[in-house]
């Protein structure tokens, strides 16, 4: 904060400098404000993008709580597939799934299609958005994981 | 003197609410037409109930069908007879909307599923590919039972024909995702074959309000049960 230049307007005489300086205080004030704004905005919504990306590609089957829809699509929220296949997780995002899955128990054999556009950074943010959510606690990507996860798709 | 004033007015709200519930009709969508002796029924884009005297307002009809369902059962409209229903359009490789019109069709199911009252009908539109046993399939996941849910196939155009009849979108897009164009629409259909409610598949909150109207439907054409 106290590096940060707000421009001063006017100058002149004692009487105006007291002015200008109550004014720079002011809209040093309110730049500061701002910039707080800002930076908790940011820090009350790091899953944004996963989460808007999440609804673009995702929710339209696994729904906007993770819940799935009966036997043909699996839910992410309390999934066990998250953890015990949480290698795979990156792939199947961008290349799909074929294979008859377990998920809690159940099983699922619905292909499921993939979205190829995803890069590295969206796929990490996908998949931690999901980590994080409707109750899931898993640890989350970090983008080299993931990058290196993607590497290796069949 | 103000509190009774503003308890007045709390008062009427309150019945206009209640009586405004209750008392609530639902419109028969669709272009009505006036029989008269310039307007000839032939060569309209919808069908109506024929026998209809000059001066009668006519309103459109879901036309004869015959589709085929999950349990390789014949589906026409003397299925509903007796019946209202909801109809929709999916296919079973939808790669966007049909999994929330579903799980939205699955919340009118599971609200209704003791009441014979009223059935629901989901139309393929792949009819390539969602074959009967394909259908099977997909009704056993969804956890349906045929009689209250029938999941159908039939003739390419009879199919894509109907679509237009309940006011729904259904035509064939290489470019669109899965190859269909198609609207998630649920379609409330009363014991006349008239149309009387529609909703967005996809909006919960929009089904909410279609549910309500199936009530009222219920109640008009059933008496409360």
């Amino acid at each position: 904060m106290k590096n940060l230049k707000c421009p001063a307007r006017g100058n002149g005489d004692s009487n105006q400098t007291h002015r200008t300086l109550s004014a720079r205080f002011n809209s040093c004030a309110v730049l500061g404000i701002f910039l707080l704004l800002l930076l908790s905005a940011c820090g009350g919504t790091s899953y944004a993008e996963g989460e808007r990306l999440y609804k673009t590609h995702c929710a339209n089957c696994h729904m906007d709580d993770g819940v799935g829809l009966s036997a043909l699509i699996p839910p992410l929220a309390g999934s066990d597939f998250l953890a015990a296949e949480r290698e795979r997780l990156p792939c199947i995002l961008r290349h799909g799934l074929k294979d008859t899955i377990q998920v809690n128990g159940r099983q699922f054999a619905e292909e499921m299609p993939g979205v190829p556009t995803l890069s590295a950074v969206h796929v990490t943010n996908i998949l931690n958005f999901i980590n994080h959510n409707w109750g899931n606690q898993q640890p989350p990507y970090r983008l080299d994981e993931v990058e290196r996860l993607l590497e290796q798709c069949e | 003197m103000k509190h009774i004033f503003i308890f007045g007015i709390a008062l009427v709200l309150f019945t206009a609410c209640n009586s405004g519930n209750e008392q609530r009709t639902l419109p028969i969508l669709g272009n009505r037409v006036v029989v008269g002796d310039t307007l000839g029924l032939s060569g309209l884009a919808a069908t109506y109930d024929t026998g209809a005297a000059i001066g009668d307002t006519l309103y459109p009809i879901i036309p004869d069908f015959a589709f085929v369902d999950q349990d390789s059962q014949v589906v026409t409209n003397a299925t509903f007879k007796g019946k209202i229903y909801v109809a929709d359009f999916f296919f079973i490789h939808c790669p966007t909307i049909c999994p929330k019109v579903k799980a939205n069709g699955l919340r009118i199911y599971k609200k209704y599923e003791n009441d014979d009252r009223i059935v629901l009908l989901s139309h393929s539109i792949d009819v390539k590919n969602d074959t009967v046993a394909a259908l099977k399939r997909h009704a056993e996941k969804l956890g349906i039972q045929t009689n209250r849910w029938h999941l159908v196939t039939g003739d390419h155009d009879a199919i894509y024909g109907i679509a237009d009849d309940y006011f729904s979108v259904a035509t064939e897009n290489p470019d669109a995702p899965g190859g269909f164009d198609h609207s998630g629409r649920l379609i409330l259909v009363d014991k006349n074959k008239h149309v009387r409610s529609f909703c967005n598949g996809t909006d919960a909150e929009d089904v909410d309000r279609f549910m309500k109207d199936i009530d009222v439907l219920l109640a008009e054409q059933f008496g409360s049960k």
